[in-house]
């Protein structure tokens, strides 16, 4: 994401440092620029204090922390959180749905999204294409919370879809959608799916209106038919898109998302829809074992680091546009 | 694309006719499955509570009332915290986009020193985060608890809306903050009366997106200040609703609603109370969203483009 840019220095170069240090023209610029320091400065103590004392928190992870005591009065426990971590049961069920999820809204998202702006590229009537592309934008800025109380409504047991699935005759009686955890996977999947599927295409709309319309033409007069055109031409200019927002999204294969797990799941769900975030959540907040939820994030964000460095070598070898 | 047009008519054959007509069913049906449940809401708030027990609402009341809406403003916190989920999100728009556009115009000096030492020290944030519990101790430890300003501070910058409003500023032309300077303006000077004007565009979709951020979130309620109602906001309030009827609405029929209904004599219904919030919630999204639709269209092109 970030642009190098190399700086040639020249006001620097101009001036001989004149009692050979090299920081003497640093602070003498800084000096210079002093307005620019106070804009900024203010700023980087703000980060400091909201980002970085956090990371600093993590060594909690290696304490038995307790709340009311000194930094330096707290008992070091070395990784024993880390271990205990390593022989819950809970945490493997955690990390299976965190992953089973978020691979769940990868391959959906990714394909829904795609299929989506292919159609809406196909459309011929532009006042249409609006019209529908505004419409399925909508349900991404309302909040999860919104979303879940439309979603539960629709999926209670004198909710639509339970009407309709019975007015086509595949039940007999209403189903109890978001009681059963063996089904949870599936709701969360298709509300994701409801909620951003408009939203993802705007990426691929973008890129598809790069992609030459000779090549279109060229296709054509070969006798190319719509899908073989959609197959050699639309989705090949895609690719380049595809492979950075695959990278981008195998990097946040850990957060599945907080907010509709917790906003749908309830007791009767918990063994699928208990995620990586809310085991942090139950066994921090609710329970007040902060070093032991502190690991558990901690294990997250380093696997994601490691995940997203990866992927992004991945891609480097192959060639493909990349993100750092 | 106005090339595609000219080559329309040979767009004939049967199985494109036989394409375009499926697209079209198949879209009409996305739209309808997006835009039904915002519709059945509307009906459901607008229908008496306990006519809607009956069922067979769809798409329109069958009995118009103001109940629902007068009950959900009558009771005091719900009004009360309207006016929070509003003051936060004004506030918190305000702020952050002044403080976000003034560090990505420090940035966007290519002559500035610490411009590579700031960029990088922000964008290593976006991949490396504390998480939840040492981000809470941090809270309890600044004393944020149980206040309005944790709903701001801890939020001030947000780094993708940094690096879009810097890249929108280095795209523009380096004469006109040139000028502004022979003429013996200063750089915040510069920033204020040159650099924010020219800036609207970019502005006006980090805005939006605060915004809102701001205006959908509850987990912050949640998690800092649950214990005090006068901080409550609509979408905390409307989480509350949905978690207790969650677990009571899957296994409360139809009929026990119905008993509910009659023998408290009651007006409304949680199915009805819910509705309502969830109309309440949303409506000021649905309401300006189309018009402003292009800029967040915008705002993640920019974003996204770039890598």
């Amino acid at each position: 994401m970030e642009r190098t840019i190399i700086n040639p220095a020249p006001v620097t170069a101009k001036k001989p440092a004149r009692r050979g240090g090299g920081l003497q023209p640093f602070f003498r610029k800084l000096l210079q620029q002093r307005m620019l320091v106070l804009m900024s400065v203010p700023f980087l103590l703000w980060l400091f204090l909201f980002k970085y004392v956090p990371l600093w928190g993590w060594t909690i992870a290696f304490q038995k922390y307790r709340p009311a005591k000194a930094f330096n009065d707290q008992e070091w426990v070395g990784w024993a959180n880390f271990k205990f971590l390593f022989q819950d049961e809970t945490f493997y069920q955690v990390l299976r749905n965190t992953l089973v999820m978020s691979s769940i809204k990868l391959v959906l998202g990714f394909v829904t999204a795609i299929t989506l702006a292919i159609l809406l590229n196909e459309l011929r009537n532009i006042v249409f294409k609006r019209v529908v592309q505004t419409i399925s934008y909508l349900p991404h800025f309302i909040s999860w919370v919104v979303a879940a109380s439309i979603i539960s409504t629709a999926l209670a047991p004198e909710g639509i879809v339970n009407i309709l699935l019975m007015k086509l005759n595949l039940i007999d009686q209403p189903v109890l959608w978001l009681g059963k955890g063996e089904y949870f996977w599936g709701i969360l999947g298709a509300s994701e799916v409801w909620k951003d599927v408009g939203w993802n295409t705007i990426v691929y709309l973008a890129a598809i209106t790069t992609i030459d319309p000779s090549q279109y033409e060229a296709a054509e007069i070969d006798g190319a038919s719509r899908f073989q055109r959609i197959l050699h031409i639309t989705l090949p200019g895609l690719k380049p898109v595809i492979i950075i927002l695959l990278i981008m999204n195998l990097g946040h294969i850990l957060e599945a998302g907080f907010e509709p797990q917790y906003l749908l799941g309830n007791g009767m769900t918990v063994d699928y829809s208990d995620n990586l975030d809310i085991f942090v959540l139950k066994y921090g907040m609710d329970m007040g074992n902060y070093s032991l939820a502190t690991a558990a994030g901690m294990f997250k964000t380093v696997v994601s680091f490691v995940f997203l460095l990866s992927a992004n070598t991945i891609a480097k070898r192959m060639g493909e546009s990349r993100l750092f | 694309m106005s090339d595609l047009s000219a080559s329309r008519k040979r767009y004939n054959s049967w199985s494109d006719k036989i394409f375009d007509i499926c697209n079209i069913i198949f879209l009409c049906m996305l739209v309808v499955v997006t835009l039904y449940p915002f519709i059945n809401m509307f009906a459901l708030s607008f229908n008496n509570a306990n006519d809607s027990i009956r069922g067979g609402i769809y798409l329109w009341p069958r009995e118009w009332t103001w109940e629902n809406y007068k009950y959900i403003f009558n009771e005091s916190s719900i009004y009360h915290a309207t006016l929070i989920s509003a003051l936060r999100t004004i506030v918190g728009t305000v702020i952050s986009v002044f403080c976000t556009a003034m560090l990505a115009y420090t940035v966007s000096r290519q002559e500035f020193v610490l411009r590579k030492f700031v960029t990088i020290a922000f964008v290593f944030t976006m991949y490396f985060s504390g998480g939840l519990i040492p981000g809470y101790l941090l809270i309890r430890e600044l004393d944020l608890i149980n206040s309005f300003w944790v709903y701001i501070f801890p939020g001030i910058i947000g780094v993708f809306n940094m690096i879009v409003v810097r890249s929108f500023i280095e795209g523009l032309p380096e004469g006109i903050m040139e000028s502004a300077k022979i003429d013996g303006a200063g750089e915040f000077m510069t920033f204020i009366r040159i650099v924010l004007p020219l800036t609207v565009p970019a502005l006006a979709t980090i805005s939006l997106f605060v915004a809102v951020g701001q205006w959908n979130s509850w987990f912050d309620v949640f998690l800092y200040n649950s214990s005090r109602i006068e901080l409550s906001t609509l979408q905390y309030e409307l989480m509350k609703i949905l978690s207790t009827s969650n677990t009571a609405a899957n296994s409360m029929s139809a009929a026990d609603q119905f008993a509910a209904g009659q023998s408290g004599a009651s007006m409304v219904t949680p199915t009805s109370i819910r509705a309502t919030m969830t109309i309440i919630a949303s409506l000021p999204i649905i309401m300006v969203y189309p018009f402003l639709q292009k800029y967040f269209v915008k705002g993640m092109t920019v974003g996204g483009v770039k890598g």
